[in-house]
């Protein structure tokens, strides 16, 4: 007979070990000074997105901050793994909803090297130039809303203007404004439109400009100067030993940069510089990033003075589609066309990373593909969740409005973190 | 990825710290992988830390199944001075998942070895703070196992909640 009381309900571990613990008995004591645990988020307007804060304070002073993550966590990943290749694209670009082409590139360029497809050149350098114009929309986004954190509300105006201008450009090119689904495995889906180029001269020739009085408004203002210069800073050692990438290293002053160091899609072609901070503190955070606007400009010049001719997406049918046009006339084309829209392409069993810079640093996708129309594996290396390990360190012993500041330096874009 | 000389100095100095810590070596376009036994993992490392590699970028959990054993971790290195990437994997059965922490040595891995732990289940000894990172606490399963089925999980609405089972569990 059994002796289970059918009323008692099983808890399970994780309840047991909240039910645990008492309130009165976790308040810390630092000698005299009584800490206070406080928790921050997951909706504070201040944190971008879902992010969650638990701060231990001293008065104001941070003892210690631990971030908690997983609000956003949609399963990106898993749902890549039930979709063909080609159909997991949509998916994986709304991992960072900022840096989308960012995204559709390390998980394209992952399965192309799984593949071995070769890109004709014009797809790379339409690849580079989307690239370029997504990591100044995000630099933005970035600029806007850190300024808008520390009180500077006009400058979002302002910002976002230009990212106006930029959603109009990707629409034109692809279709959406965001996600867009232009990058394709192979190559891009399909040529940019007629008067395309002629719109992002006029960009590139009003943005740098543009970027200047961004710089103008924000470095005249006091306020402003006192929360960036100087505060939470890092050497570039300490942000090496947490993962750290991207302009937050670069603030530091270690011009690592995959588009130089390792370069993937024609980025060999085009000159252009690395902008390094000094000391690595939060106003070199935001210089950086400014000037690489700048930088990102000059790629985009180069690559449409030099855009070459030619097809913009593989011709191998078993990767691309084949043009709307052969379907009527080829048999072949109508089948490899079923074919592909139907099933997917089957790629070669094995495994690869490929790695990009993206605007936040390195992002990495690794694809296991188990010889299947399917891929195994998705897994993104995505710089928001690597850098934030290094925000404990940075402000740890600054105050909590530091903090703020500091988190909004660093720049996480939450879809990212929690894909 | 690394060229055949400096693939072999690599795996010789990882034999020489431990003879029988390398498996097998994976060579795949633009890619090198090396298997080494779990147990050798944070040694191994250590080893290509030396080589120049001495930037750990990635660690990526991966469920091979239906092969066996079916976890598996890959760890991907960055050599800055060469440029270069080499990817040290290990594999671990799902009845005895446990492999040392990478963390202690590798801070970079905090977060990604949570985030394996998390969806695989993979646990890693020695691991300061391993918890789960992005599903619940309270969560059962490791959601990225591919038998781990999709769908069927019920969705709390505030309306519902007190229908759904063990809601506040």
């Amino acid at each position: 007979m059994s002796t289970v009381d059918p009323g008692a309900r099983q808890l399970s571990d994780y309840r047991k070990m909240e039910a645990s613990v008492t309130i009165s008995e976790t308040t810390e004591f630092e000698g005299d000074r009584e800490l206070l645990t406080l928790n921050l988020g997951p909706h504070h307007p201040a944190t971008h997105g879902v992010l969650r804060l638990l701060v231990t304070l001293d008065g104001e002073v941070i003892r210690r901050l631990q971030p908690i993550y997983g609000y956003l966590h949609t399963g990106i990943e898993k749902t890549a793994e039930q979709k063909s290749y080609w159909k997991a694209i949509p998916v994986v670009e709304r991992m960072d909803y900022v840096s989308y082409y960012f995204n559709a590139m390390a998980y394209c360029g992952a399965v192309e090297a799984l593949l071995e497809v070769e890109i004709p050149k014009r797809a790379q350098y339409l690849r580079v130039i989307h690239m370029e114009l997504n990591r100044i929309m995000s630099h933005l986004v970035f600029l806007g809303t850190s300024a808008l954190d520390l009180g500077a509300i006009s400058v979002w105006w302002y910002c976002f203007r230009e990212r106006e201008t930029l959603l109009d450009l990707f629409e034109m090119s692809s279709g959406q404004r965001m996600h867009t689904r232009y990058f394709q495995i192979g190559g891009v889906i399909e040529d940019i439109p007629e008067g395309w180029i002629e719109q992002v001269r006029k960009f590139c020739a009003i943005m740098p400009e543009r970027a200047d009085i961004y710089g103008d408004l924000l470095n005249k203002n006091e306020i402003f100067l006192q929360r960036q210069r100087d505060v939470c800073p890092l050497p570039a050692e300490t942000l090496r030993e947490h993962g750290v990438t991207g302009p937050l290293l670069r603030a530091a002053g270690d011009p690592w940069d995959l588009r130089k160091a390792m370069p993937y899609s024609s980025y060999e072609d085009f000159d252009f510089q690395i902008p390094v901070g000094t000391k690595g503190d939060n106003y070199d955070r935001y210089q950086v990033r400014l000037a690489e606007v700048k930088e990102s400009i000059k790629i985009i010049v180069q690559a449409l003075d030099n855009l070459p001719d030619g097809p913009t997406i593989t011709e191998d049918r078993k990767i691309a589609l084949p043009p709307r046009h052969e379907l009527a006339t080829s048999m072949e084309a109508l089948i490899h066309h079923f074919k592909l829209v139907t099933e997917g392409m089957r790629v070669p069993e094995g495994e690869a990373y490929y790695a990009i810079e993206g605007a936040r640093g390195e992002l990495g996708c690794f694809v296991r593909s188990d010889g299947s129309s399917k891929p195994a594996r998705v897994h993104m290396r995505d710089p928001s969740i690597v850098n934030m390990q290094a925000a404990p360190a940075a402000t740890e012993g600054w105050l909590i409005a530091d903090m703020l500041a500091t988190v909004a330096m660093f720049d996480p874009i939450i879809g990212g973190v929690d894909r | 990825m690394p060229d055949a000389a400096t693939l072999e100095r690599l795996v010789g100095a990882l034999k020489a710290s431990d003879a029988e810590s390398v498996i097998n070596t994976v060579e795949s376009p633009g890619r090198v992988a090396i298997e080494v036994k779990p147990e050798s993992i944070v040694g191994s490392l250590e080893v290509l830390r030396t080589a120049g590699y001495e930037f750990l970028a990635s660690v990526h959990g991966v469920d091979y199944y239906p092969n066996e054993p079916r976890l598996g971790v890959d760890y991907e290195l960055l050599s800055r001075e060469a440029c270069d990437r080499v990817a040290l994997t290990l594999r671990v059965s799902i009845e005895d998942p446990h492999l040392p922490s990478v963390t202690p040595a590798w801070p970079c891995a905090n977060n990604q070895e949570r985030e394996a732990y998390d969806m695989f289940g993979l646990i890693f000894d020695g691991h300061p703070d391993l918890r789960r990172i992005l599903m619940p606490e309270d969560y059962e399963g490791h959601p990225q196992r591919r038998d781990f089925p999709i769908g069927g999980e019920p969705v709390l609405f505030t309306h519902n909640e007190h229908n759904v089972p063990r809601w506040f569990e």
